[in-house]
């Protein structure tokens, strides 16, 4: 029987790699998330699983470790946040590159300076280019379920691409709420077992992992890696209606909310998304055509099934924890943005920045903003490149 | 070598074919200068065989014989650490025209 537990989002997570039992642990310890790698080093020193647990000194060690373990055949978790996440930057590529199904869980926190790690998507976004693909989760009971479906997704022979499973730093991976803890039986049986391929330890079948390509090679070899990322599109689909069927819970590239014949709608990732589903409930409460749109895959980017959900909307707000400096408005707007450029009645779209550092959104800034989204479509149809910052103090003249 | 195409390699780029690097003459890369070996002075120390950095110096039955110019980059490693003080050197540098 499935148990319902209270856990905050870094025990949650903990839980899911306590089932799928991975070989390896990587671990350097960031304060979001350092409680999550506790609870693993606890369940591994209890002798409830037998994954080496390795303390490494960095982000970058802790991933080149999952790379080094990956490569020699083995199941591999690591975690990072913020600081660490940056550093692992150059060992990210390696891990894609090389198609190591690593799985990492990801505690979003705001980059240095100034120093402090609180819930901020700079971290996530600024890995957007290194060929993971990158889960978003809402609350704990998401983290949870997508670390399991991580694994399954990665080690999928038509995939075999690292993933990262992010969720906002002392938000979703501090605050308790109910989860729903699976079978261990269950989980390791949705999961697999691990088949290890081209692995190092297979000395029956010599190889070389990692070697250069010159100018000649390069090119072909990165455009090769596409297709794991291509054809887990499938997958993380497929996986997410298998998870639905077994456990109930059922996943795809979004989250639509209250979308059927909306005209205006929020777009966002993340932890913030409760606040706005209650902002929503009561504006439909009210008669008000508005919905949301809780993106969970921001990697690979859905562009083909959001076209589909926003096409025929008015306007579109989305809001992004990152700022994106010397750009009009963020990566996801500028994805959004492009993905709707094609389609006949384009809806207009407006860039909110809000929540840097863990600064709080609220009711009353996301009815502001689907207001100023109403009134700005009257007035000014085709801009919407002005980012906007959502609660943020300014001095008027 | 003909090339593989971009859908033609193994995923990861792992290479599955051990001795592989026996086909790819590094040397091919070699540009400007390359030692050649002259017998006649040579006292067989091995200084130039242990420095090598590509073990392109050729040795049968504990001579040295000549320099292997499919994986010799030029590096002119050999000539330095030759320590034969008499002419002609048993490894001298020349210029090398390679023809594209």
């Amino acid at each position: 029987m499935p148990s319902t537990i209270v856990l905050n989002g870094n025990a949650a997570a903990a839980e899911a790699v306590k089932q799928v039992k991975p070989d390896v642990v990587t671990v350097y310890p960031m304060a979001s998330g350092a409680e999550m790698m506790g609870h693993i080093a606890s369940f591994a020193a209890d002798g409830l699983i037998d994954s080496e647990i390795i303390n490494m000194e960095s982000g970058h060690s802790a991933m080149s470790g999952c790379i080094g373990a990956s490569a020699a055949g083995g199941r591999v978790f690591t975690f990072a946040a913020s600081q660490s996440l940056a550093a692992m930057h150059e060992t990210l590529f390696i891990a894609s590159s090389l198609r190591l199904p690593i799985v990492a869980a990801i505690v979003n926190g705001a980059l240095a300076a100034p120093a402090n790690m609180i819930a901020d998507h700079a971290d996530s976004m600024a890995e957007r280019d290194c060929c993971w693909i990158q889960i978003f989760s809402e609350n704990p009971q998401e983290i949870y379920d997508n670390i399991i479906q991580a694994y399954k997704i990665a080690e999928h022979m038509d995939v075999r691409i690292p993933i990262m499973v992010a969720a906002d730093g002392f938000i979703s991976s501090h605050s308790m709420e109910n989860v729903i803890i699976e079978e261990v039986g269950e989980v390791a049986e949705f999961v697999g077992k691990f088949t290890p391929f081209q692995s190092l330890l297979d000395s029956d079948n010599p190889k070389t992992i990692g070697s250069r390509d010159m100018s000649q090679y390069y090119f072909e070899y990165k455009v090769n890696q596409l297709q794991g990322i291509e054809n887990s599109r499938k997958v993380i689909k497929e996986v997410g209606k298998e998870f639905g069927n077994r456990f109930g819970r059922y996943y795809g590239f979004f989250e639509p909310y209250k979308l059927e014949n909306a005209e205006y709608a929020l777009v966002l990732m993340g932890s913030s998304t409760g606040t706005a589903k209650e902002l929503i409930d009561e504006l439909r409460a009210g008669g008000e055509k508005v919905g949301l749109l809780k993106l969970r895959i921001f990697r690979p980017f859905p562009s083909a099934e959001l076209r589909e959900a926003l096409a025929g909307l008015t306007a579109v707000a989305v809001l992004e924890r990152v700022l994106t400096p010397g750009s009009a408005g963020g990566p996801l707007f500028n994805e959004i943005r492009s993905a709707l450029y094609d389609v006949e009645k384009r809806p207009s779209i407006f860039p909110y920045v809000y929540g840097l550092g863990g600064r709080d959104i609220r009711m009353e800034h996301f009815r502001e903003i689907v207001k100023e989204m109403k009134a700005g479509q009257e007035e000014v149809v085709e801009t919407g490149v002005e980012v906007k910052y959502v609660n943020l103090r300014e001095a008027n003249d | 070598m003909s090339l593989k195409n971009w859908n033609e390699l193994t995923m990861g780029g792992v290479n599955l074919e051990p001795g592989s690097s026996l086909k790819n003459f590094t040397a091919s890369y070699r540009s400007g200068q390359k030692p050649v070996f002259n017998p006649d002075n040579c006292i067989n120390c091995f200084f130039c065989w242990v420095f090598c950095p590509e073990s392109a110096i050729i040795v049968d039955r504990e001579k040295i014989t000549g320099i292997n110019y499919d994986y010799c980059k030029g590096c002119g490693i050999c000539e330095n650490e030759c320590p034969v003080k008499k002419n002609p050197k048993p490894i001298l540098m020349v210029e090398e025209i390679v023809e594209l």
